[in-house]
C-alpha cells in the first residue's frame, strides 16, 4: 500500500537523464525521516543557543557551535551511510560485533574518567564515547547474527544466544559504569529479538528472570551486603518514587524539572526562566534539556518535539515494514526500539515518571558520540529505505 | 520463528506484521503517556509548578532592627544598643568532604566554647528552618577570635563573622532588675498570640520592661528578597524587594536616674541583701525601685561561661531576683498603718483614746512583749505610731481577732494580693486571715487554728504575714492620698526616634477605698513624729532632714535569719507626693539600716524637687 502511494508520488522514476537530485538519491530517501532528524538537531542548537549563554564563561556559544558542527557532521554520515547497501553490515557482524566490544573495553584501559565513570577517550576535537556508537553496531550485528543462526539449534539455543550476545556488551558498559546505555543495550537486544520472531513464551520467561533480577538487584543483594548496584545508581532508579526537597537527594533533581516544565505552561517562560536557568535543574544541556524546552517554550514547544519524535519513529517503523530483506527489518525494528526507548525514558525522566538513568535525549541533549550516533541509526534507516526503493525501481524496471 | 531465510523482496509476512502492529501500538501508547503527561503538568497544573518555581528562585534575608532605646523620666539613656560582631557559619561553603567538614566544625566548636555535638544541632535546626542559609553560632564574638579566624582563613572555609545588634547598657548594673534582657524566642514564646510573625532566632525581651514593653521596643526586621540559583548564590540584578529594617520606637520609663543611683548606692553600701522602692503616691509612676544584689545585664548579651552561670542562678543570695516586687517578708511595725487604720476606721479606735502599756501584753496565757521590753503606760495613738509602741497594736490586733477588720483593710490597701505592676515576676505575697488558718487547719495542714495570737503577731506585721516593699509602698500611698490604690508602673510613654510622644501610659487607679480623712491625717501625724520629733523612732535618722516626712520603722523578726530591716518613708508631710520603701535583710532595727538608705534616696529627691519641699506645705507642724 505503501510501496503504491510512494511509487505515485515520483512521476518518472527511471529518467533516461537522471538529474541531480536522482544522482543523489534523494528520489529514495524518507523525507519524514531525514527533516524530523534535522528538525531537532536544528532544535536542540535553538535551545542550546539560548539556554546555555552563560555556562561557559567567556564563550556564550561553546556547547552552540559543538552541537552545530556534531550536527552537520551526523547529516553528512547520514547521508553517507544512504549511498551504503546496509546489507554488507550483515557480512561483516562477526568484525563489527569485535569492534564494538573491543572499543567497549579499551575504554577501561584509556577511558577519560568524568564523575567517577569511564565511558569515553579524549579526542582531539572531543570526547568519543564508543557506548554510543556501539548501540547502533549492536543492532547491526545482533541483526546480522539472528538471520545467519536462524536455522543452527533449537529455539531455546537461539534465544539464549541472541540474550548472551546482546547483553555481554551491555554488561561491559555497565560496568564503566554507564547504567543508562547498558539499559538501552538491553532494549535493543530485546527489540531485535522481538521483531526476529523469538516466541512469546520466551519472552515471557525473559520477563520474569528481569523481575527476579531487578528484585535481587534492589531488594536482595544490599540486604545480603553485597550490593551491584552503586549507591547513587539505586537511589537514582528509585527516586522518581518518592519525590525529595533535599537538594542532595536524586529526587530532588527529577522535582526540579518537573516544576520547570510545568512552570513552562501553555506558551512557556522564555528568557524569565528560571528553574532551568538558575541551576535548579542539573544537566540541562544534556540529559534534563526536555526540561528547558518544557520550561522555555511551554506545552507548544515541548508537544512540538514530541511530535518530531513521533514522525522519526512512525517512520522508523514504516521503514521495517518496506525493508526489501529481513535483515534490514531486524535493524530498522532494532533502531525504532532504540529510539522509542531512549525517547520515552528520557522524557519520562524529565516529566518525573521514570527513574534518573542518565540516557540522553537522541539528537537534543549535547554530546558528539550521541547526535553522531543517533545521525549513524538514522543513515542505516535511509539505507533500508533506499535499497526498498531501488529494488522495486528495478522490479518494476524489469 | 519466522525467519527461514534472508531472501529477497519484502520481508513482511503475517506474523511479522502482528508483531509490528503490536510495535507500533506500543509506541503509540508510550507517546500517549508522554503527551499526556505533559499536559498535565504543562496545562492543568501550570500554574501551581509556576508558583513553585517562583519561590525556589527567591530568598529572604532579614536583617535585624536594632530595639528602642530605654530611657529614663528626663531622658537619660538606661539602655542602647551597640553593633556586635556574630560568628556565623556558611554550609555552602564547608568544605564537602565529611572527615574534613567534622575537623573544622571541631575547631570551631573548641573556639567557641562549645561542643561539636552543640554546633551540630544548631546547625541542623537553624537548616530546617531555612535551607542554605548562613547559621549564626555565636554572638558578640570578641575580637581576639576575629582576629584569629581572619588570620586562619583557609582552616576555617564557611565561616563568616556579621555585624549585629546587641544592648548596651552605659550604667552597668544600674536597674538591672526592672530593665531586665534580651534573649532569642523561645519555642513556646513562639506559640504566643503577641510574638504573632516572629521566626526562631529572632530575639525579644525577656525580663523587665524588655519584656513588657516588648512589641513597642523591638521593631520590625528589614526584608531583602533576591533570587537566587539553585546554590543559594545571589544572581545578579536580582534583588527582588528591599525593605529597610524599621528600628524599635524608644520607651521613656518613669523612673528617675538619680534617686534609683541613690537607692542602689545605698543598699550596695549596707552590702545586705535587701530592696527599695519609690513611688509618686498620686500616680503610681516607679521613680526608683532597686533590689540587691544585683547583676550585670549585659551578661545575658553573649553565652554565659559555667562561672557566670554558677554566680548568677545557682548563687544562694539570688541575684537576678527582684526582691521589690517578688520579696516574700514579714513588715515588722510598718505594718501599724494599716492596723491602725483599720482600728480607726472599724471604730474601735479614737485619736483620742489611750491604751494602757504595762510592758507585755497577755491573752490566752501567751506575752507578747514590747520590743526591748520597753514600757510605756498610757498611749493615744499618735504617741503609740512615735515610739512603735507595740502593746497598744497588740490590744488593737487581740480586739479584732475574730472580726476581719483588720485583714479587710490590709486586703483593701493591696496585701496579699496581684499589685498590678507592669513588670513580670511580681507576687501576691501572703494576708493570713480567720478563714485562711482554719480552712488550712481543716485539711490538717497546720497543727491549730486561727487564734487571738495570730492577729496580734499581724498587727505588727509578724507572724505569717507575706509582703515586699512594693505592696507595702502601694499601702502607704493609698493612705497618703486618701484612698486612691494606684497601679504602679515603670513604663511612662513611647517615643520615636525623633522624640515624638506615640503613647503615654497612665493606667487608671486599682480601686478606691473609702476612708476618713481625719483618721488619714492622725496617722501620718504619728509618723511624722516618730520621723522627726525627738523619741520617734526615726528621729536619728530624719531628724535634720530639711523637708517635713511622715515614716515608719519596722524591725522584722524572720525565723532562721537575723531582724530584717524595714523603713517606709511619706514626702514631704502633711500631702506626701511620694513614697519610699526600703527593706533590708538581717539589716536589723528598722533605723539602723533601712532608714539611712531611704534617707539617701530622699535626698536625691529633693535635691533635684528642691522647689517641693519649699512650698507651701512644707513647714513643720509644730
Amino acid at each position: 500500500m505503501y510501496a503504491t502511494r510512494a511509487r505515485r508520488a515520483r512521476p518518472e522514476p527511471f529518467a533516461v537523464h537522471p538529474g541531480i537530485a536522482e544522482r543523489l538519491g534523494l528520489p529514495y530517501m524518507d523525507g519524514g525521516l531525514a527533516l524530523s532528524a534535522t528538525a531537532l538537531v536544528a532544535f536542540s542548537v535553538f535551545t542550546l543557543a539560548q539556554a546555555t549563554k552563560h555556562d561557559v564563561p567567556g564563550s556564550p556559544y561553546y556547547y552552540v557551535d559543538r552541537q552545530a558542527i556534531y550536527g552537520v557532521l551526523g547529516i553528512v554520515a547520514m547521508y553517507l551511510l544512504t549511498r551504503i547497501d546496509y546489507s554488507r553490515f550483515r557480512e561483516l557482524r562477526v568484525g563489527i560485533y569485535t569492534f564494538l566490544c573491543v572499543s567497549i573495553s579499551l575504554v577501561f584501559v584509556f577511558g577519560f574518567a568524568a564523575r567517577g565513570s569511564r565511558r569515553s577517550f579524549e579526542l582531539p576535537f572531543f570526547s568519543f564515547q564508543p557506548s554510543e556508537l556501539g548501540k547502533v553496531l549492536l543492532v547491526l550485528a545482533l541483526a546480522g547474527f539472528v538471520i545467519d543462526g536462524a536455522r543452527s539449534g533449537s529455539e531455546w539455543q537461539r534465544t539464549v544466544r541472541y540474550l548472551c550476545l546482546g547483553l555481554a556488551p551491555a554488561a561491559l558498559v555497565f560496568l564503566q559504569p554507564d547504567l543508562g546505555t547498558a539499559l538501552v543495550f538491553g532494549a535493543i537486544t530485546l527489540a531485535v529479538m522481538y521483531v526476529g520472531g523469538v516466541r512469546w513464551t520466551h519472552f515471557a520467561v525473559i520477563g520474569a528472570a528481569f523481575v527476579a533480577m531487578t528484585v535481587a538487584v534492589l531488594v536482595v543483594a544490599p540486604a545480603v551486603g553485597t550490593p551491584v548496584l552503586k549507591g547513587y545508581q539505586e537511589q537514582r532508579l528509585t527516586s522518581f518514587l518518592h519525590p525529595s526537597a533535599d537538594p542532595s537527594d536524586a529526587g530532588y533533581q527529577q522535582n526540579q524539572a518537573k516544576i520547570a516544565i510545568g512552570s513552562g505552561e501553555k506558551t512557556g517562560r522564555g528568557d524569565r526562566a528560571t528553574q532551568t536557568r538558575l541551576n535548579f535543574v542539573p544537566e540541562r544541556h544534556t540529559d534534563f534539556i526536555f526540561a528547558v524546552i518544557g520550561e522555555r517554550y511551554g506545552f507548544m514547544g515541548a508537544a512540538l518535539v514530541l511530535s518530531l519524535y513521533a514522525l522519526l519513529i512512525w517512520r522508523a517503523l514504516r521503514i521495517v515494514t518496506l525493508s526489501k530483506n529481513s535483515y534490514g527489518t531486524l535493524v530498522a525494528g532494532g533502531i525504532a526500539g532504540m529510539l522509542l526507548f531512549q525517547v520515552f525514558v528520557n522524557v519520562g525522566m524529565n516529566l518525573g515518571i521514570m527513574p534518573i538513568t542518565g540516557i540522553p535525549l537522541p539528537l537534543m541533549s549535547y554530546g558528539g558520540s550521541s547526535v553522531l550516533a543517533t545521525f549513524v541509526a538514522v543513515g542505516v534507516l535511509q539505507s533500508i529505505h533506499m535499497q526498498a526503493r531501488l529494488s522495486q525501481k528495478g522490479r518494476f524496471a524489469w | 520463528m519466522y525467519l527461514r531465510s534472508d531472501e529477497r523482496g519484502p520481508a513482511v509476512n503475517n506474523r511479522l506484521a502482528l508483531r509490528l502492529a503490536l510495535f507500533g501500538g506500543f509506541a503509540v501508547a508510550l507517546f500517549a503517556i508522554l503527551f499526556l503527561r505533559l499536559w498535565l503538568l504543562q496545562v492543568l497544573d501550570g500554574e501551581k509548578y509556576l508558583a513553585e518555581a517562583k519561590n525556589n528562585r527567591t530568598r529572604s534575608f532579614r536583617t535585624s532592627a536594632p530595639r528602642g532605646k530605654i530611657l529614663d523620666r528626663n531622658g537619660a539613656v538606661l539602655v542602647a544598643n551597640r553593633t556586635s560582631l556574630a560568628l556565623q557559619v556558611n554550609p555552602r561553603k564547608l568544605p564537602e568532604d565529611p572527615a574534613e567538614r567534622h575537623a573544622e566544625l571541631s575547631r570551631l566548636a573548641d573556639l567557641t566554647h562549645s561542643t561539636l555535638k552543640h554546633l551540630r544541632k544548631t546547625m541542623h535546626e537553624e537548616l530546617k528552618l531555612a535551607p542554605a542559609a548562613p547559621v549564626t553560632l555565636r554572638r558578640d564574638v570578641g575580637h581576639y577570635l576575629v582576629y584569629y579566624l581572619q588570620e586562619n582563613q583557609d582552616r576555617f572555609p564557611g565561616v563568616e563573622v556579621q555585624r549585629v545588634f546587641v544592648r548596651a547598657y552605659p550604667d552597668g548594673t544600674l536597674a538591672a532588675h526592672l530593665l531586665g534582657n534580651v534573649g532569642e524566642i523561645s519555642e513556646k514564646q513562639l506559640k504566643e498570640p503577641r510574638y504573632k510573625g516572629l521566626q526562631p532566632g529572632d530575639e525579644i525581651g525577656q525580663e523587665g520592661v524588655e519584656d513588657t514593653y516588648d512589641k513597642y521596643l523591638r521593631g520590625r526586621p528589614g526584608l531583602t528578597r533576591i533570587q537566587v540559583d539553585a546554590l543559594g548564590e545571589p544572581t545578579p540584578n536580582g534583588r527582588l524587594v528591599s525593605k529597610p529594617p524599621a528600628p524599635g520606637d524608644n520607651l521613656k520609663l518613669s523612673i528617675e536616674k538619680d534617686v534609683q543611683e541613690a537607692g542602689e548606692a545605698g543598699l550596695a553600701a549596707k552590702g545586705l541583701p535587701g530592696a527599695f522602692i519609690t513611688m509618686d503616691v498620686h500616680t503610681g509612676e516607679i521613680l526608683a525601685l532597686g533590689s540587691f544584689p544585683t547583676f550585670e545585664p549585659s551578661l545575658f548579651t553573649r553565652p554565659l561561661t559555667q562561672k557566670q552561670v554558677d554566680e548568677t542562678y545557682n548563687n544562694p543570695s539570688a541575684p537576678l531576683a527582684d526582691r521589690a516586687i517578688s520579696g516574700y517578708y514579714p513588715t515588722g511595725s510598718t505594718f501599724k498603718l494599716i492596723t491602725a487604720m483599720a482600728a480607726l476606721e472599724s471604730g474601735i479606735l479614737t485619736p483620742s483614746r489611750s491604751i494602757y502599756d504595762g510592758g507585755a501584753f497577755t491573752v490566752g496565757g501567751e506575752s507578747f512583749k514590747n520590743a526591748g521590753g520597753a514600757s510605756y503606760g498610757s498611749l493615744t495613738l499618735v504617741p503609740a505610731l512615735q515610739v512603735s509602741d507595740d502593746v497598744f497594736f497588740y490590744t488593737l490586733g487581740d480586739e479584732m481577732w475574730d472580726t476581719g477588720q483588720l485583714q479587710h483593710w490590709a486586703h483593701a490597701l493591696g496585701i496579699g494580693r496581684p499589685p498590678g505592676i507592669d513588670l513580670p515576676g511580681a507576687v501576691e505575697g501572703l494576708l493570713p486571715s480567720q478563714h485562711w488558718r482554719n480552712q488550712l487547719y481543716k485539711e490538717g495542714k497546720t497543727e491549730r487554728p486561727w487564734s487571738a495570737g495570730d492577729n496580734i503577731q499581724l498587727a505588727t506585721g509578724q507572724g505569717d504575714l507575706q509582703t515586699n516593699p512594693l505592696q507595702m509602698a502601694i499601702a502607704y500611698a493609698t493612705v497618703a492620698n486618701g484612698g486612691t490604690v494606684v497601679t504602679p508602673h515603670v513604663g511612662k510613654e513611647v517615643t520615636d526616634a525623633a522624640g515624638r510622644v506615640l503613647k503615654e501610659f497612665a493606667p487608671p487607679p486599682r480601686r478606691h477605698v473609702k476612708m476618713n480623712p481625719a483618721n488619714r491625717d492622725v496617722i501620718l501625724e504619728g509618723l511624722h513624729e516618730a520621723a522627726q520629733t525627738p523619741g520617734g523612732t526615726s528621729y536619728e535618722v530624719f531628724g535634720g532632714f530639711p523637708t517635713p516626712v511622715a515614716g515608719k520603722t519596722g524591725t522584722a523578726q524572720r525565723v532562721g535569719h537575723a531582724d530584717q530591716s524595714w523603713y517606709i518613708v511619706l514626702a514631704p508631710y502633711p500631702n506626701p507626693k511620694i513614697v519610699t520603701a526600703v527593706t533590708i535583710e538581717e539589716g536589723g532595727f528598722g533605723a539602723e539600716s533601712a532608714a539611712p538608705v531611704a534617707l539617701d534616696i530622699l535626698e536625691a529627691y529633693f535635691h533635684k524637687h528642691a522647689t517641693a519641699s519649699a512650698g507651701p506645705n512644707g513647714g513643720s507642724p509644730g
